[in-house]
């Protein structure tokens, strides 16, 4: 039987796949960002997943506002990551797992969301740059699930009904038939905010508060309106509702196994985080006592 | 129909409005993921904006360089950063642009976020 293991929540800043592309992880003002993700990496070799539930949002390398869906999947096996018009070299996409997409499909519109379906779907750096962070220098060795959420032109879907949407997600998973071992990851943010007067406007408050709620408390973070998201994170920073939804496919209980913030990456205040689901906390724990020399 | 919210200073809500009004001027810059329309743009800056159908407000918007003024005519800064790129401009650039800072000065900006108590709290939990 299928199996979730945790979720992977970082920032997607395109500045970052510059400085992997040109080898400036070390440089003294990438290094704290960078320091986050050894222990995640160790981690997701730790639990070896087999398939990535991807939660982000797309830039304008997919979809216009000729047609701006409020929340699409994937259901393709072959994805690429393409020119986004700025300078970052396409990164390598491993490929699809279109049987879970349409089984996730299946059970969304049975739940009453009804989404808009992709076979054809490029995937921008909001999902390249977190895999390259997962597993650097190489195709990430899973297979994905992306699911894009609109935080591009307003309205937006409420934080309410993303947790929903990532709680049916949950649901699918649960009822998978398959034995893979799942990884959801939600990408954006934290703080952000590009356009306006107000550019560079960033609110650790918020984020800690979204940081401390996300895992124990989720809800915590739907009593705000999307409005209310956008004055407290910034016009960018609403892409924690990527975050939001991801959490909800994880189901009701998780832990917190690392936590980095750091200020700024480009205009953004930086978050990685990594939760398990107690199904992975007992695994590890039992690989823990077969292999004492690495605890 | 724009949102009957409160206005958050500083801050332009990308809606169905704007969504409309910035149409010509998104779809150009959305032409910019591809290399050879980003050379066509810089080979023939006026003519690309022909073909797009930009409109004055748009145009003097582009000619001017000016971020505030795109804004103002619609259009969405996901898409404007591609424009942004083909000018050499970053997200830095951008924000010390519409804040009336200098760019050493916005960026400094940024990193004294990092040092207020707030912020501290956030990073050391």
């Amino acid at each position: 039987m299928a199996e979730v293991l945790g979720g992977v929540f970082t920032s997607h800043v395109p500045a970052i796949g510059g400085a992997i592309q040109r080898g400036a992880e070390n440089e003294p003002y990438w290094k704290p960002f960078f320091d986050a993700w050894p222990p995640v990496r160790q981690w997701l070799e730790e639990q070896a997943p087999d398939v990535v539930v991807l939660f982000y949002n797309d830039h304008g390398l997919n979809f216009f506002l000729d047609t701006m869906p409020t929340f699409a999947v994937g259901a393709a096996d072959t994805y690429t990551n393409d020119d986004e018009g700025w300078g970052l070299h396409p990164f390598p996409i491993p490929a699809g797992h279109a049987a879970l997409s349409w089984a996730i499909i299946e059970k969304l519109v049975e739940e009453e969301f009804d989404v808009t379906t992709c076979q054809q779907m490029l995937v921008d750096h909001a999902a390249s740059i977190p895999l390259a962070l997962c597993w650097p220098g190489r195709e990430a060795p899973v297979r994905i699930v992306p699911i894009t959420i609109n935080t591009v032109q307003h309205p937006l879907p409420s934080a309410k009904r993303c947790l929903a949407l990532g709680r049916a997600v949950a649901k699918a998973l649960a009822e998978w038939p398959g034995d893979e071992k799942i990884v959801v990851m939600g990408t954006g943010g934290l703080s952000h905010q590009l356009d306006g007067e107000r550019a560079g406007f960033m609110n650790p408050e918020y984020d800690k508060f979204c940081m401390d709620n996300l895992g124990p408390d989720p809800d915590a973070l739907t009593r705000h309106s999307v409005h209310e998201m956008v004055e407290l994170a910034g016009t960018q920073g609403v892409e924690i509702l990527n975050w939001i939804a991801a959490r909800g496919a994880m189901g009701a209980h998780v832990s917190e196994v690392s936590r980095t913030y750091h200020i700024p990456i480009s205009n953004t205040a930086a978050a990685v985080m990594v939760y398990e689901t107690a199904e992975a906390t007992a695994s590890g724990a039992a690989s823990t006592e077969k292999t004492p020399a690495l605890a | 129909m724009a949102s009957a919210a409160k206005p958050i200073p500083g801050t332009h809500i990308f809606d169905g409005d704007a969504a409309q009004k910035g149409y010509a001027l998104n779809a150009m810059c959305f032409s910019f993921n591809h290399a050879r329309n980003r050379d066509e743009f810089v080979r023939d800056e006026d003519g690309y904006c022909d073909r797009f159908g930009l409109t004055d407000e748009q145009r003097a918007a582009v000619r001017a360089r000016s971020v505030l003024q795109m804004i103002t005519a619609g259009g969405n800064v996901y898409y404007l950063a591609k424009l942004a790129g083909i000018l050499g401009l970053n997200v830095q650039d951008l924000g010390a642009q519409q804040t009336g800072m200098s760019v050493e000065a916005f960026r400094q900006m940024l990193l004294d976020t990092a040092g207020t108590p707030k912020a501290l709290e956030a990073i050391h939990g």
